[in-house]
């Protein structure tokens, strides 16, 4: 990228380790909260229809991380398509959902806290809480606890999404945003004549698209 | 309007053709509501991850369908695949343990891959509506805005429709659809274990509140787990409204939301 605005942005915009440690933040404090064994954040990836573990505290957690598992199945994937809460104890008692979980995290939890991280429209992925302190007797204020943990991981992991993005642009390999980023260098460069109306149907364009 | 009369206007001859059974006592108690009720012959709909066939909390299941993706639009075939998350059993379970003889049906919108799944929710749902079952349990919401219009009028011809529609609200501080529409009955979880226990909220858009705290349920594999969440406490409602429509099929959406107001425990709550 040869803008140098965009060089000094790059340079003043966080890492993406910085909004590593935020996640890494909130499933730690998560897990002390409910003192829990494990707690972890899910980013679901559009492109390939799963989930991955962006944030990991408690057993197994530096293996897990960046591991990847299937959208459409388990319980993970039911929170992140109903975008509705849920907490399942006696897990144990059920042999099949254990088997597939030890196979994914080499990990069997007793109970599990799932909520949606919700942001703006989208469901941008899932927090788990496993083997909370209180497992054997759930109440609704720890239900709404865990949702107020999910809608602050919803805003670090839109963060992390975002840099992520604005990386890609910085390295030339965005999507809509380069195409974006190509826009404003031909403005910058392009024909003094031309700017004007380019710039009038620019306008126009967002106004279109900011409409109801 | 079918037997061919006006839809938008009444001439006082037709009068005689539009008579309705006056079907509602001096007093609506829950013992006039569902005493005696198994809920037989209702057909009870459950939009969701799919039920597992056989389970023994869970019994029969009379239909079971999948919703997938085709072309631009969608399409219902049957389902082999069973219950993929576990969730669309254990809300089956809680409508069988209250009304154990209503006809189960389960519409899977799950496990299909999630990309496109607010097609597949909204196609389950209009599927469901379409085949005019009488009540749709529905676990799940949306919190796309570009589906809510679309949404909106769904559940208001499930309404207009005779079909109630039970849905879980939202306790997290999003906007999501449908259950904040009032042509629904939306549901939130209180934390007593009777589950026939019903609180009418006085602060909607949350309707009532039924038992999702600790509740055992059915799930995949033949037993049983302790679940919590709002997604449990709807399938209580939608049992009861099945438990009422088998003792009096003739109530409408907006009666039977009545029938559940008059017999909440803070409202009347006379047994």
């Amino acid at each position: 990228m040869t803008d140098p605005r965009f060089a000094a942005a790059a340079g003043i915009m966080p890492a993406e380790h910085q909004h590593r440690e935020l996640l890494q933040s909130i499933v730690d404090t998560a897990r002390a909260i409910f003192g829990a064994g494990a707690a972890s954040i899910f980013l679901y990836d559009e492109d390939t229809d799963e989930l991955i573990f962006e944030a990991v505290a408690g057993e197994s957690a530096g293996e897990l991380v960046g591991t990847r598992i299937p959208s459409g199945t388990g319980i993970a994937g039911w929170v992140l398509v109903t975008r509705q809460p849920l907490v399942l104890s006696d897990l144990q008692n059920d042999p099949r959902f254990a088997r597939d979980v030890a196979e994914r995290t080499g990990y069997v939890p007793k109970a599990l806290m799932a909520a949606p991280l919700l942001y703006e429209e989208s469901s941008l992925g899932v927090l788990q809480v496993l083997d909370p302190q209180q497992e054997a007797s759930f109440t609704l204020a720890e239900m709404e606890l865990l949702g107020l943990f999910a809608s602050q991981a919803a805003i670090a992991l839109d963060l992390l999404r975002r840099a992520r993005r604005a990386r890609a642009v910085v390295d030339g390999q965005g999507g809509e945003s380069s195409a974006v980023a190509a826009l404003a260098a031909a403005l910058e460069t392009g024909d003094e004549e031309r700017r004007e109306p380019a710039l009038k149907l620019l306008q126009a364009l967002a106004e279109l698209l900011r409409a109801p | 309007m079918t037997g061919g009369l006006p839809a938008w206007s009444l001439p006082a001859a037709s009068r005689a053709q539009i008579d309705l059974e006056l079907e509602w006592p001096e007093r609506v108690t829950s013992d006039w509501a569902f005493g005696g009720s198994t809920g037989a012959g209702v057909r009870v709909c459950i939009l969701d991850s799919g039920v597992e066939r056989n389970h023994p909390l869970v019994g029969t299941v009379e239909q079971s369908v999948v919703v997938v993706a085709a072309g631009d639009g969608y399409d219902v075939v049957e389902d082999e695949e069973g219950d993929l998350s576990g969730h669309g059993t254990a809300c089956a379970g809680i409508v069988r343990a209250l009304a154990p003889e209503c006809s189960l049906h389960s519409v899977r919108v799950l496990g299909a891959g999630y990309t496109g799944s607010g097609d597949i929710l909204l196609g389950g749902l209009e599927w469901a509506v379409g085949q005019r079952f009488d009540v749709i349990n529905m676990s799940l919401s949306t919190t796309k805005s570009k589906f809510a219009g679309f949404l909106h009028e769904l559940v208001d011809s499930a309404y207009f429709g005779r079909t109630i529609i039970v849905a879980s609200a939202h306790n997290m501080p999003v906007v999501s659809y449908p259950w904040r529409f009032s042509s629904v009955i939306s549901v939130g979880c209180h934390d007593e274990e009777d589950p026939r226990l019903l609180y009418a909220n006085p602060e909607p858009p949350v309707e009532f509140f039924a038992r999702g705290v600790g509740v055992e349920v059915a799930w995949p594999g033949g037993g049983t787990l302790k679940v919590t969440g709002n997604s449990f406490a709807t399938p209580h409602v939608s049992a009861m409204c099945a438990l009422a429509l088998a003792k009096h099929p003739r109530l409408a959406p907006f009666q039977l939301k009545s029938v559940l107001y008059h017999t909440a425990a803070n409202v009347g709550g006379a047994p």
